[in-house]
């Protein structure tokens, strides 16, 4: 390393449609280097109620992305006095990343963000936000670091109408292989559902994840301290 | 720079090329000069591509304990799970080293030939572990002194004949010193701390244990490198044994991790 990082999210997030809503997941690594320097981020952000960015990339540019897209958002839906539409609100976030090709000596925002929700019109929809600007509205997507793993389950294995349940565990799935794998990607498994009912959080440690290959199996064992706290 | 069994003389020089300039044959081609750019045609400086991460050693009251993962890293990539970073040689010492995977395979070929050495000559001496560092340390210098370095971090530990505790390093640079604990890699800055609070030289096996479990945990937690999945060498005077692979308990239950952003919308 010549200069001092960024902290980079080096991340998984996936994002799937089902038959209802959809189903966002992300892993909880942040790294600087080498060096974690957290273990259990959230890179699931709320834009709205009803609509949430998951993030890899840059961690500033990300952050700086969703921030002013939830402040729009917020002055969007007080002038429509409802929930905005989730196209809209993945539109403003496409709108900034092309927008700003210039930035950072030309590179532009190192930002590749899965924006999903749920709204009345369309009920669930995915849209993929690469680095580059692009906005694609897609039935699934994976970015990060971490996604390059697990191309070829997602190929392979995603099926379009699953339940609610299913998806939640497709999407646990998905993650925890692409953690076994990328040593950018790790620590829990954090997921968002969101349908008409609204939006539900849930959390899954290593202790309930599925084991891979050549990995041990920690199912069994209890949350261990030690007397030490880190 | 020449190679071995090559003189380079004025005939075998092409006719637009400085006869100072030292020559090297190509591979079936006409000799070439040697250049900075082209190094004479061999590779020196190296990358290491797959490589271990921390060891960490510390010495108890009947001997030394080390331990590392199993994980051979490819880049970022988590690519082999099952490799065994430590290795007994002769019965009172294990070698383990973090860095590159294949030069350490090398190392274990020389301490090979040490051993065959010793039973061929068949005088009842056997290695002890500071003969094994003081001979890799000389090995690791002069490959640095050659800008071909082996490109690993070594950790020696054992017990003499005499029933004393050994315990030394040997750094990628020819580095050596020997110590009451010692850490590799991520494993010099997180682990060491807690080795100097809680290790003491007549500290009891479980202790003992117990403190590089939770040094292996914080290296876990910590270092991007690593899996849940660790041996742990224990050598007495009686011998070394090697562990078989085990996972540790890992802590995730806390309130402040269930949603960090709950006061800061938008953070990570």
């Amino acid at each position: 390393m010549d200069k001092i990082e960024a902290p980079h999210t080096g991340t998984t997030i996936i994002a799937v449609t089902y038959d209802g809503g959809i189903v966002i997941g992300c892993d909880t690594r942040v790294s600087i280097g080498n060096f974690i320097s957290n273990r259990a981020s959230d890179k699931i952000t709320p834009l709205c109620e009803n609509v949430f960015l998951a993030r890899s990339g840059s961690a500033p540019d990300t952050q700086i992305v969703s921030d002013i897209v939830r402040h729009m958002v917020h002055q969007h839906s007080i002038e429509m006095e409802t929930n905005p539409e989730v196209k809209t609100v993945a539109n403003l976030c496409m709108q900034i990343t092309y927008n700003n090709k210039g930035a950072n000596h030309g590179h532009g925002l190192s930002a590749a963000m899965l924006c999903a929700g749920w709204d009345k019109y369309l009920g669930g929809q995915v849209f993929a936000l690469p680095i580059g600007g692009s906005m694609i509205s897609v039935p699934w997507g994976i970015d990060g670091s971490g996604s390059t793993y697990i191309w070829g389950f997602l190929d392979a294995e995603f099926k379009e109408n699953m339940t609610r349940e299913e998806a939640e565990s497709f999407c646990i799935t998905a993650i925890s292989l692409a953690m076994a794998r990328d040593g950018s990607s790790g620590g829990m498994v954090r997921l968002v559902t969101v349908n008409e009912q609204g939006a539900f959080r849930k959390l899954t440690t290593c202790q309930e994840l599925d084991t891979f290959h050549e990995d041990m199996d920690v199912r069994g064992l209890q949350n261990g301290l030690s007397g030490m706290v880190v | 720079v020449v190679p071995h069994g090559f003189v380079p003389t004025e005939s075998n020089a092409p006719g637009n090329v400085d006869a100072n300039v030292p020559l090297v044959p190509s591979s079936g081609g006409a000799p070439f000069a040697i250049t900075e750019h082209n190094q004479g045609g061999f590779q020196h400086t190296q990358y290491p591509y797959v490589t271990g991460t921390s060891i960490l050693a510390l010495k108890y009251k009947y001997g030394v304990m080390i331990a590392c993962d199993m994980l051979g890293s490819y880049g970022s990539t988590k690519r082999y799970k099952s490799v065994e970073r430590m290795q007994t040689v002769g019965k009172n010492a294990v070698l383990a080293a973090s860095g590159e995977c294949s030069d350490f395979k090398y190392i274990l070929t020389l301490m090979d030939g040490l051993t065959t050495d010793d039973y061929c000559l068949d005088d009842g001496q056997v290695l002890t572990p500071q003969e094994i560092c003081s001979y890799l340390t000389r090995v690791i210098y002069n490959r640095r002194n050659k800008f071909d370095p082996l490109w690993n971090s070594i950790i020696v530990g054992g017990v003499g004949e005499d029933g004393d505790s050994y315990l030394g390093t040997v750094g990628m640079i020819g580095t050596s010193y020997t110590d009451s604990h010692i850490a590799t890699g991520f494993g010099a800055h997180l682990a060491r701390p807690l080795f100097r609070e809680r290790q003491y030289d007549d500290m009891p096996e479980d202790e003992a244990k117990a403190l590089l479990d939770d040094a292996l945990r914080v290296c876990y937690y910590r270092d991007k490198q690593s899996i849940n999945k660790f041996q742990v060498a224990n050598i007495t005077k009686d011998g070394a044994t090697i562990s078989e692979p085990y996972a540790l308990s890992t802590a995730w239950h806390y309130n402040a991790f269930v949603n960090p952003a709950a006061h800061a919308v938008g953070t990570w």
